[in-house]
């Protein structure tokens, strides 16, 4: 399963991925936590903008798509267009830089780095909602550990299922 | 320079990106006593955004609705569902007004002295779907498939039959956001429905709507009900908030926050109705309904107060005896129901108040022109005294049945022999007043032989009224004083 960062480099996506992946999970996002009340500590977004970082390892595009998703993620909200986007692409830019240096196709590196990242997110919505515009934010420790795990977990398995639509360039 | 952009391209582009989405969100709050709702750019790209991203839910939302329509209208009971959703319907309507109406009444009772009062009815809603929501903790956003062209403005109420929703907020020309009641932006002004305290409702970090900053009261206690106030200029006085769940410490303060249990249940929306208009006249339909409620009340009122007549009964249906009064309300004298076991009591034994004398005994044996009632034979009170009960008991049974006998006076011989022998006795039933005596005589003549403090009394009257002397001395006087 695992590979090297230079074979990883050398596989793309068809384009209609590119396009469909974002608006799927922010259509998913919105309609599964219409009928499952508990699924808005999963952040499907969060997740394929990761994604999409750690398999580009392009910081640039990384930093571009992460803001373009968090916007669109701010546009579901009535919150002001940006604390999202602020948040996912800074996370972006951190997970293509790392796409850069270690392996991302480790299902423990997946784990792992969609952890820290979701705790990162919340730590700068926390900042930016409560600090910066002076608006309601519940931090609550466990219930952020939670969700940090809960979207590691999925965000594996969602990983390994993206991954079956690479193509291998030769 | 070329090399510092170069080495540095990524940082760069990072912190412009950063930069421009940082004044982005300062354009967007920095209007002093703006309107929530968006405007320009930033309502354009909510539009595209929704636009995107709502047809999609529609679809697998209308599919759904439709497979289960489908199979609901067409193979499932096609009659009965249809009028179940329009029974619906109309009790939806009712409990609406029904709400608003009591609570106009409470209102109306404190306030019935002030002039130039005005009540917001509700004219017209428009049912819309939830077809999404935010999909974040940090916004409690749903959208709905009624937009603009629906008629559906920026900051109407939402609602379901149970209780309040939210309130509109981007409307989009399809679509449109509705902030729900449990988000901590949002702000509703409620009331509580018992001890008519006023506060601002929100949600709080867990999603749940509290009413903030109330001043400590005992009074208030989980289960009453809050309604809404009407103070907020967007949700109509009366319509149904929830319950309070619990009053929490501020933790900001001396002051307390009520937790309270939304009635609509927000984690399971499905249709809400969108309140488009309403006005300070009572709106026909609801005037209809309100009469047709009187009408129906004042038929339930006949039925349960018979000196009550409907004047637009037919005349076969009124009593001879009613009478027109003043106000033009008939009315007919109270008849009391028939006495299942009559008594002494018993009106149809009273002659009336104008043969009355004063001082005049009604019953014979009390005024003393009747036989007293002997004391039963040693035979009778030698049985036992719960023997004596289904007689008398019997005899009232056939008192009832035979109302030609009632006020009759037999002899006592007659009363003890069918004391002695029930179902012999059974033909010539002896009324209640006079079987009573005997029974009573009987027993007491018993606690006399036995003295036995235990014995059950076969009627509930007196014993000094019958008792013999003999019977008395249950506590004999100390020998000091013989």
């Amino acid at each position: 399963m695992a590979s090297s960062r230079t074979e990883v480099g050398n596989r793309s996506y068809p384009l209609f991925i590119y396009l469909l992946i974002p608006v799927l999970a922010l259509g998913l996002q919105s309609l599964l936590s219409l009928y499952f009340t508990r699924f808005d500590i999963i952040d499907l977004p969060l997740l394929v903008a990761i994604y999409y970082a750690v398999v580009r390892q392009e910081p640039i595009s990384a930093t571009l798509v992460g803001g373009l998703i968090g916007i669109a993620q701010d546009a579901l909200t009535h919150h002001p267009l940006g604390i999202f986007g602020i948040s996912k692409s800074v996370i972006g830019y951190l997970a293509g830089s790392l796409g850069m240096r270690v392996d991302t196709e480790s299902h423990g590196t997946r784990l792992l780095l969609v952890f820290v990242f979701t705790l990162l997110q919340s730590g700068i919505l926390l900042l930016l909602q409560r600090y910066m515009l002076g608006q309601p934010f519940a931090w609550h420790g466990t219930h952020e550990l939670i969700r940090a795990a809960a979207n590691a977990l999925l965000g594996v398995v969602l990983f390994s299922l993206i991954d079956l639509t690479r193509r291998t360039e030769y | 320079m070329e090399s510092f952009f170069s080495r540095y391209r990524n940082a760069l582009v990072l912190i412009s990106v950063l930069l421009a989405q940082v004044i982005g969100l300062a354009v967007q709050v920095r209007r002093p006593g703006h309107s929530p709702e968006d405007k320009g750019g930033v309502l354009l790209i909510r539009a595209w955004v929704t636009g995107i991203v709502t047809p999609p839910e529609r679809l697998l939302h209308n599919t759904g609705h439709g497979a289960r329509s489908l199979w609901m209208n067409y193979v499932d009971l096609i009659h009965v569902r249809r009028q179940n959703q329009d029974l619906r319907a109309q009790l939806d309507r009712l409990r609406l007004e029904e709400a608003s109406l009591a609570e106009d009444a409470r209102q109306g009772e404190r306030l019935q002295s002030l002039l130039g009062f005005r009540e917001k009815y509700v004219y017209k809603t428009v049912l819309a779907q939830v077809i999404g929501t935010s999909g974040t903790e940090q916004s409690e956003v749903l959208l709905i498939d009624k937009g603009a062209r629906d008629g559906v403005r920026s900051d109407m109420p939402v609602i379901t039959p149970d209780g309040i929703v939210g309130k509109t907020r981007d409307v989009f020309a399809h679509s449109s956001q509705v902030l729900e009641v449990s988000d901590p932006t949002s702000g509703a002004g409620v009331i509580l429905q018992n001890t008519r305290i006023r506060g601002v409702l929100r949600g709080n970090s867990w999603g749940q709507p509290e009413i903030v900053n109330v001043s400590p009261d005992e009074r208030i206690k989980p289960g009453e009900p809050v309604l809404t106030s009407g103070g907020d200029a967007i949700f109509p006085r009366g319509l149904a908030v929830g319950t309070v769940d619990r009053v929490v410490p501020d933790p900001d303060g001396t002051l307390v926050n009520v937790l309270i249990k939304p009635a609509a249940n927000l984690a399971k929306l499905e249709e809400v109705m969108v309140i488009t208009s309403t006005g300070s006249q009572m709106p026909a339909s609801m005037q209809q309904d309100l009469s047709d409620a009187q009408q129906k009340a004042s038929e339930i009122l006949a039925e349960r107060l018979p000196s009550r007549v409907d004047p637009n009964a037919p005349p076969s249906q009124q009593d001879d005896d009613a009478t027109v009064g003043p106000d033009g309300e008939i009315t007919r004298p109270m008849k009391p129901p028939q006495a299942l076991h009559p008594d002494q009591y018993t009106p149809s034994d009273t002659p009336p108040a104008v043969d009355l004398k004063p001082g005049q005994r009604l019953a014979p044996e009390l005024a003393g022109t009747g036989d007293a009632p002997s004391p039963k034979p040693a035979a009778h009170t030698a049985a036992p005294a719960a023997a004596a009960v289904p007689a008398v008991r019997k005899s009232e049974d056939q008192s009832v049945k035979r109302p030609e006998s009632e006020g009759s006076v037999e002899t006592p011989g007659s009363a003890a022999a069918k004391h002695e022998a029930p179902s012999a006795a059974a033909p010539a039933a002896k009324p209640k007043k006079a079987a009573e005596p005997a029974g009573d005589a009987g027993d007491h003549a018993k606690s006399a032989s036995t003295n036995d403090t235990q014995s059950v009394p076969a009627s509930p009257q007196p014993p000094a009224a019958s008792q013999p002397p003999a019977a008395q001395p249950q506590n004999p006087p100390p020998q000091g004083a013989a």
